[in-house]
């Protein structure tokens, strides 16, 4: 039985590109979509994710043995709802501007299911091991996901990258509908088609 | 022995549920035991930085905290009584909330010590529409939302306008787009006047260290 699951670097890889978490499974979406405007909400949000998911990956496998199967879902969500809260505490505690600019996006980690998937999938499965290797690769590609998304939003609807000037305000006449939620749909869509086609382009070259 | 017993049956079958359940408890309550402090200051921090701001002439380490009951809903308000460096009291900073279009509005309303004229509103908290109804926080511009509060009589009730409003009225013009969120602020300011301007002019208007009034030559020679 254990030989067909994945090694901890197979899961590690998966995460990022092969069964990255937006392009792949288009989990997470509500993050994706709502705090994408600028690159510095779309990073908080993605660290916070990634906490919430290494932590609750590492509990669920150290207790995996101790299980029950009609209680696991429970168990998996008191566990996330537990650093969630602590992450929204931290950020309130230390990143307050930022605390008050996700908002309601923070408490709403407990619901990503992202989270909650890898519990189920991997780490109720497999050792911490390979359960800390699933949930560093998932944040990586979350990371990445709403990296790619915020940057195209940022700098088409501010001009700006991290906040610094990219676009000139002479010549860019910024494109207020990508701060706003049709833009975070407008990009999602183009970049998730954009995925898919290359994704299509790479099963016809190898087949 | 108890096996077959429902009872002991839940608790065979919760007790991780139940054991998981205290430890995160007591791991969320160490961490508020932690961080709570430090949150509290963060909030208390954002209004005392705005006291300047909205309250011209104020010093911001000059503020003191007060404990007001509403008069209309006899509940208990934090309003802060702001002084000059010299220790003379230049207005008041009080917090309002209303709703708007999609959430609460938090907002601080500064106003001068008779209590009669805004000198300025900052948004503290709002989930507001981004590009149409977040337009409220800004207060760079004369023009900006914040900004069209400033000079307005507490007396009577603001009103909001769809266009400039009307000479010889009391109200701001409306954010275009944003009417609702606009009314939501507008009526923060007016509730929150309404309940705790009778309080809050019961109040002595000096700072709580210092003697009502100087009563002796000694006393005079410290004031000065």
């Amino acid at each position: 039985m254990p030989s067909h699951e994945p090694t901890a670097a197979e899961r590690f890889i998966n995460g990022i590109i092969p069964e990255n978490p937006v392009y792949r499974q288009l989990l997470g979406m509500c993050p994706t979509l709502a705090v994408t405007a600028g690159m510095k909400p779309a990073m908080t949000m993605a660290a916070a994710t990634a906490f919430v998911l290494i932590m609750a990956n590492i509990i669920v496998s150290l207790i995996r043995g101790l299980l029950k199967p009609h209680l696991r879902i429970l168990v998996f969500t008191l566990t996330i709802a537990t650093f969630v809260t602590i992450a929204d505490r931290v950020l309130a505690a230390y990143l307050w501007e930022m605390s008050k600019a996700l908002g309601p996006y923070v408490p709403l980690i407990i619901v990503n299911c992202l989270i909650i998937s890898r519990c189920e999938i991997c780490s109720s499965k497999q050792g911490p091991g390979v359960a800390i290797a699933d949930a560093v690769g998932m944040s990586l590609g979350f990371a990445l996901a709403l990296a790619s998304i915020a940057t195209v939003r940022e700098i088409l609807g501010a001009g700006t990258w991290f906040g610094l000037p990219v676009l000139s305000a002479t010549w860019w006449p910024t494109w207020g509908v990508m701060m706003l939620p049709p833009g975070a749909f407008l990009t999602l869509g183009l970049l998730l088609g954009l995925a898919e086609w290359i994704g299509q382009k790479k099963k016809q070259s190898s087949a | 022995m108890s096996e077959t017993s429902p009872k002991s049956g839940y608790l065979r079958q919760a007790w991780l549920v139940i054991l998981l359940a205290l430890f995160y408890g007591a791991a969320l309550a160490g961490v508020q035991v932690t961080l709570g402090p430090r949150i509290a200051k963060n909030k208390l921090n954002e209004t005392y930085e705005q006291v300047p701001k909205i309250v011209p002439g104020a010093d911001q380490t000059k503020t003191v905290p007060r404990t007001v009951k509403g008069e209309v809903d006899g509940k208990e308000y934090s309003v802060y009584q702001a002084f000059s460096m010299g220790g003379d009291h230049v207005g008041w900073v009080v917090p309002a909330s209303g709703q708007g279009f999609a959430d609460r509005i938090d907002v601080l309303v500064g106003i001068d010590a008779p209590l009669e004229t805004i000198t300025g509103l900052y948004v503290l908290d709002q989930k507001e529409t981004p590009g149409l109804g977040n337009l409220i926080v800004k207060n760079e511009e004369p023009d900006d939302f914040c900004n069209r509060f400033k000079q307005l009589q507490a007396e009577p009730t603001l009103e909001v306008f769809k266009d400039e409003p009307p000479p010889g009225s009391n109200g701001i013009r409306a954010l275009s787009g944003a009417t609702i969120s606009s009314k939501g602020v507008a009526n923060a300011v007016n509730s929150a006047l309404d309940n705790l301007k009778g309080p809050m002019g019961a109040l002595p208007d000096r700072p709580p260290s210092e003697p009502a009034a100087p009563t002796s030559e000694t006393d005079k020679r410290e004031d000065d």
